[in-house]
């Protein structure tokens, strides 16, 4: 078996446990995660380990606490207790970005495209030279074409999701979270933006946690798709996705994806039908 | 998909048919001619007021007031509008207060302010100011608190302080908002200045032409001086507009 850090090499399928090499130490480490919202109970004893540089994929029922728990991770939303590690490093120990749902709400209106995705480098009281010369080298290097001096009113919602993107990768992040980036976007835009994360996700490796409603996109961009059940949310499966990359549109025919995509469907029935 | 070349015309047809009324009125009698004077005479009496004549100079003592009322009460407002919106637990205890003043007619503060800073200007900008003021600062305070919520957190994620959050996030977020207090409290103070100018022993401005034409019975000034209030307050709120398009492009977006 490889020792790539993927599971490319794996056998498609689905199981349960997720096979991980030995030399492999978790990125992240999830222990004793618990979270309420008034009476119901979102996670109880949560225990997880995010594999390192891995595009993860964190599906499951409505109002099974997906968001929550990137949430949780990312420190946009309090834990009622429990242990999330870096690296056995804490959040504020670490550079992270953040991708949100609603690009129209997280960018900034009054700065050109440039400045929204530079502006992490000025809270890091990094000079405008700087700023500006890892600006362009992050753009340059994941070969976007963006007209970077536009407002975001004046760009479409797949180009203004690009520039959030952008904004949360130009810190060198070590880990990149997106709360279901490319759901307020139409089907054409999602398959091209589809394109584009694969695209920074080769170039750059950074560990990856996506919330995903859509289950075709999920496993497209996944490395591993986490399914969870409903709440207090298990993990329902940890299932590697064995399809080579770069993935195309031919990907969504191909038959260890459709097998994968099936035996996720199958986990995610089995978990909303239970009583 | 050009829009209709006609369609850029049809501001002018009120304009257009007001006069038509207007002249028709006038020339067939309706009206008896002392008291509606024709368009034409009204015009002429504008033109000739406002170039070089007394007109022109109340016109500007009313700019005067009105804009240094509008200064004063930005100056204090918008600080103070700041400083409470990003408190919610402060503008909530303060909201009653704001609310009631905002709510007295300014005019009624009249004869307080005289006895605080008797007959001059300054008491005509001072309640001018004061109303302003109110206006200003609730549109303000509102803005800053209904900053969104995804932008203050997107800030929060990438690690801006608390401080860092309220200048690069709540003080544009409040832009818009701001505008709309401005343009509200520009509107308000001309109304204070010009019904101040009337009554209190004033000697010149826009509201004491209106009035002394009135005694006069001199109706052609009259109207040329209510024409010449109008066209300000048109054109203040004109000039605010033209302001917030440049300074918060992304307004409405």
């Amino acid at each position: 078996m490889s020792a790539s850090p993927h599971a490319l090499a794996q056998p498609a399928g689905v199981t349960a446990s997720p096979v991980r090499e030995a030399s492999q130490r978790p990125h992240v480490t999830i222990r004793g995660l618990n979270k309420r919202f008034d009476n119901t109970i979102v996670y109880d004893d949560f225990n997880l380990d995010i594999p390192r540089g891995e595009l993860i994929s964190v599906f499951g029922p409505n109002g099974c606490g997906k968001s929550t728990l990137i949430n949780m991770i990312a420190g946009l939303v309090a834990a009622d207790s429990g242990q999330i590690l870096f690296d056995g490093r804490r959040l504020d120990e670490i550079k992270f970005g953040y991708v949100f749902q609603n690009y129209r709400e997280a960018l900034f209106p009054w700065m050109r495209a440039f400045d929204n995705i530079a502006y992490p480098l000025k809270l890091m009281r990094v000079p405008a030279a700087g700023r500006r010369a890892r600006t362009e080298k992050l753009v340059a290097h994941l070969s976007i074409k963006l007209d970077l001096g536009l407002y975001p009113y004046q760009m479409s919602g797949g180009q203004q999701q690009l520039v959030s993107i952008l904004r949360a990768l130009v810190v060198e992040p070590e880990i990149l979270f997106l709360d279901e980036p490319f759901s307020a976007l139409d089907y054409e835009m999602t398959l091209f933006m589809r394109e584009q994360l694969q695209r920074i996700y080769l170039e750059t490796r950074t560990t990856t946690i996506l919330v995903s409603h859509d289950l075709e996109e999920a496993v497209f961009l996944a490395d591993r798709i986490l399914l969870l059940s409903r709440h207090p949310a298990r993990i329902a499966a940890f299932t590697p996705v064995a399809v080579a990359r770069p993935r195309t549109d031919a990907t969504l025919s191909n038959a260890d994806f459709v097998r994968t995509k099936a035996a996720c469907l199958d986990v995610f029935q089995r978990e909303v039908r239970r009583p | 998909m050009t829009p209709n070349k006609g369609e850029a015309f049809l501001p002018i047809v009120g304009v257009a048919g007001l006069l038509a009324i207007w002249s028709l009125a006038t020339a067939l009698q309706w009206v008896d001619p002392v008291l509606l004077p024709s368009p034409a005479a009204t015009f002429d009496s504008l033109w000739r007021g406002m170039d070089g004549g007394p007109l022109g100079f109340d016109f500007v003592k009313t700019v005067y007031r009105t804009a240094a009322a509008t200064l004063i009460a930005a100056v204090i407002a918008i600080p103070l509008g700041i400083v409470l919106g990003s408190s919610e637990k402060l503008y909530r205890s303060l909201e009653f207060v704001i609310d009631f003043f905002r709510s007295t007619p300014a005019s009624a503060m009249f004869p307080l302010f005289l006895i605080l800073f008797g007959v001059g200007d300054e008491t005509k900008i001072s309640v001018a100011a004061f109303g302003a003021i109110l206006v200003i600062l609730f549109n303000v305070a509102y803005g800053v608190m209904n900053a969104r919520k995804t932008r203050l957190l997107a800030a929060k994620v990438m690690g801006a302080s608390r401080l860092r959050v309220l200048f690069d996030v709540m003080l544009l977020e409040s832009l818009p908002q701001t505008f709309v207090g401005l343009r509200n409290g520009v509107s308000l103070a001309l109304v204070i200045i010009v019904v101040a100018e009337m009554f209190i022993g004033s000697q010149d401005g826009l509201g004491h032409s209106v009035f002394e034409a009135q005694q006069l019975f001199d109706m052609r000034r009259m109207y040329a001086a209510i024409f010449a209030a109008g066209a300000l307050g048109y054109g203040l709120n004109l000039l605010f507009l033209l302001v917030e398009r440049r300074f918060v492009h992304w307004s409405g977006k």
